[in-house]
């Protein structure tokens, strides 16, 4: 569950937390996208560690650091899978390179959980939801995707429940070989599911009673409205797209196994 | 025995749940476990099977401190039946979801289907032996959870809020079917806020406000006590209710149930004849 409360919205309030969710998702997509521009190990860094400041300011370190180790599962498969196979292509010969190449991979899976847990962590779902309603999605599509968002707590906790049901029926998750372990979650996922699904059924029903859909056009209470800090957070979004191009066109990014050996 | 010793417990959350709890019950003891939502009722019974570790403070179960043994382990020799059976259920047949526990406890296979047997009998559930959990009704799902923990034969059963849910004449079958368990020499913990179906059936009552135990006694004396009762955000049972309005005739107050309350009256109504 630790992955899960990684991304989950506490209601405070910091500068991070009032900017406006679509900037702020323009800025996680920009991270996102630069990321994804550079396999360099430099970059990476940079990237990872420019994050921090906007976590400490938002006040989220403990959640973001429980994200973090949420994901360390997976980034330690990507590590083993990237550096075994570009050795295994590369003719059986170690490089540092290699090293740092997988290293590079690695640390680019971090940066997108960062910037995603980031995003997720300071900002409401009821943000969210205004956020994309204001951006002209249609609302279906608001309403599914907000409902989705605020589900995963409810989720998370239900399935810390049934664990504890199979658990005190004598399951122990942690028993036997790797198959074995994978098969011992089946007792938790069938009645997760199943009343996720009842959920659902329930939920339709409840809207349904209560005319969700009967109007087309909907108003909305709060409307989101730019403001000064968002729009310097957008000019700095802008700036980091230039300079980020800008690199990648015409600066050469030395890797450190380069630097070290020369 | 269950020996609960002056413990605290917090949630990762940082709520403050239990708030020094000290509670002994001993083998073969009938005890419902009252207050109002939020008391910490669930969490107190969650650490007699480990499934919560305190704290602060211990949880010792026959002699075995719960920090030092695993959950199934202690699941062994302490039963617990939660609220919602769909918690549980998720096995292609009820005959399956049975089995479940006694596999994992490693019965052998001679035995598994002994006890099996012997649990669908005991919860009148033969008849669907091979039909799927999920197409039960409420009631039958709350049976097939139950039987699914009775089969192992553990010496505790804990029924996390039984009555949620249940009509009245399952209620009281579900109480008789309770009483009967605890007569054949099973320690039963139920954990509930149902005034009425503890009265009935008169057992210790230990009742619980704010993360601490503010009584702990014979459920006459607890349950008619006005005082006590609003304290954990209950009332009293309603046959009790009358006798404390009646209690300037000089009748006593501390009556909870029917046949009691028929003795009282017929005496007095005697002695007035007189």
């Amino acid at each position: 569950m630790s992955m899960f409360s990684g991304f989950q919205f506490r209601k405070i309030s910091t500068p991070v937390h009032n900017l406006d969710p679509r900037i702020k998702f323009i800025f996680v997509i920009i991270i996102f996208a630069i990321a994804i521009m550079f396999s360099e190990l430099p970059v990476l860094i940079i990237l990872f560690f420019a994050q921090i400041p906007i976590v400490l300011a938002a006040r989220v370190q403990k959640e973001w650091i429980r994200s973090m180790r949420g994901a360390a599962f997976l980034a330690a498969i990507i590590f083993a899978t990237n550096f075994i196979f570009s050795y295994i292509y590369s003719g059986y010969i170690f490089t540092p390179w290699l090293l740092e190449n997988a290293i590079a991979l690695t640390l680019r899976f971090v940066v997108l959980v960062e910037s995603f847990s980031v995003f997720f962590l300071t900002t409401s779902p009821d943000h969210l939801g205004l956020a994309l309603e204001q951006s002209h999605v249609p609302y279906e599509f608001c309403f599914a995707f907000t409902t989705a968002v605020r589900f995963v707590p409810v989720l998370a906790e239900e399935a810390q429940t049934i664990m504890d049901a199979q658990k005190a029926r004598g399951l122990e998750l942690e028993k036997g070989n790797f198959m074995k372990r994978i098969r011992n979650y089946i007792p938790i996922l069938i009645p997760l599911i199943v009343s996720a699904i009842r959920r659902s059924l329930e939920l339709a029903e409840a809207m349904e009673s209560r005319a969700w859909g009967a109007i087309k056009k909907r108003t909305n209470l709060y409307e989101l409205k730019v403001k000064k800090g968002d729009y310097i957070l957008l000019m700095l979004t802008v700036a980091i797209v230039i300079v980020a191009i800008y690199v990648r066109l015409y600066v050469p990014i030395p890797s450190f196994s380069s630097v070290f050996a020369s | 025995m269950i020996e609960v010793k002056d413990i605290y417990y917090t949630f990762p959350n940082r709520v403050q749940a239990l708030k020094g709890v000290s509670l002994t019950i001993s083998d073969g003891e009938f005890i419902a476990i009252m207050g109002q939502n939020g008391a910490g009722k669930t969490t107190l019974v969650k650490q007699f099977n480990g499934l919560l570790k305190p704290t602060k403070g211990e949880v010792v179960v026959d002699g075995i401190n719960t920090r030092e043994t695993s959950v199934a382990k202690l699941a062994r020799n302490v039963g617990f039946v939660f609220q919602n059976p769909d918690h549980q259920l998720f096995c292609e047949s009820v005959e399956e979801e049975i089995a479940f526990g006694l596999r994992n406890f490693g019965f052998e296979k001679n035995l598994e289907k002994k006890r099996v047997d012997w649990a669908l009998n005991l919860l009148d559930l033969a008849q669907y032996r091979k039909t799927s959990p999920f197409l039960l009704s409420g009631g039958e799902r709350k049976r097939v959870a139950l039987a699914s923990v009775l089969a192992w034969d553990p010496k505790t059963v804990v029924l996390d809020e039984p009555t949620i849910g249940q009509d009245h004449q399952q209620k009281e079958k579900l109480r008789q079917f309770i009483v009967q368990l605890n007569s054949q020499g099973k320690t039963v913990v139920v954990v509930t806020h149902d005034v009425e179906f503890v009265a009935e059936s008169n057992p210790r009552v230990v009742l619980m406000t704010g993360g601490k135990i503010i009584a702990d006694g014979i459920a006459e004396e607890i349950l008619t006590n006005e005082k006590l009762v609003t304290k954990a955000s209950l009332v009293p049972p309603q046959i009790s209710q009358i006798f404390l309005q009646l209690a300037d005739l000089g009748l006593p107050t501390n009556v909870i149930d029917i046949y009691q309350a028929r003795d009282v009256l017929s005496k007095y109504m005697e002695a007035k004849h007189k």
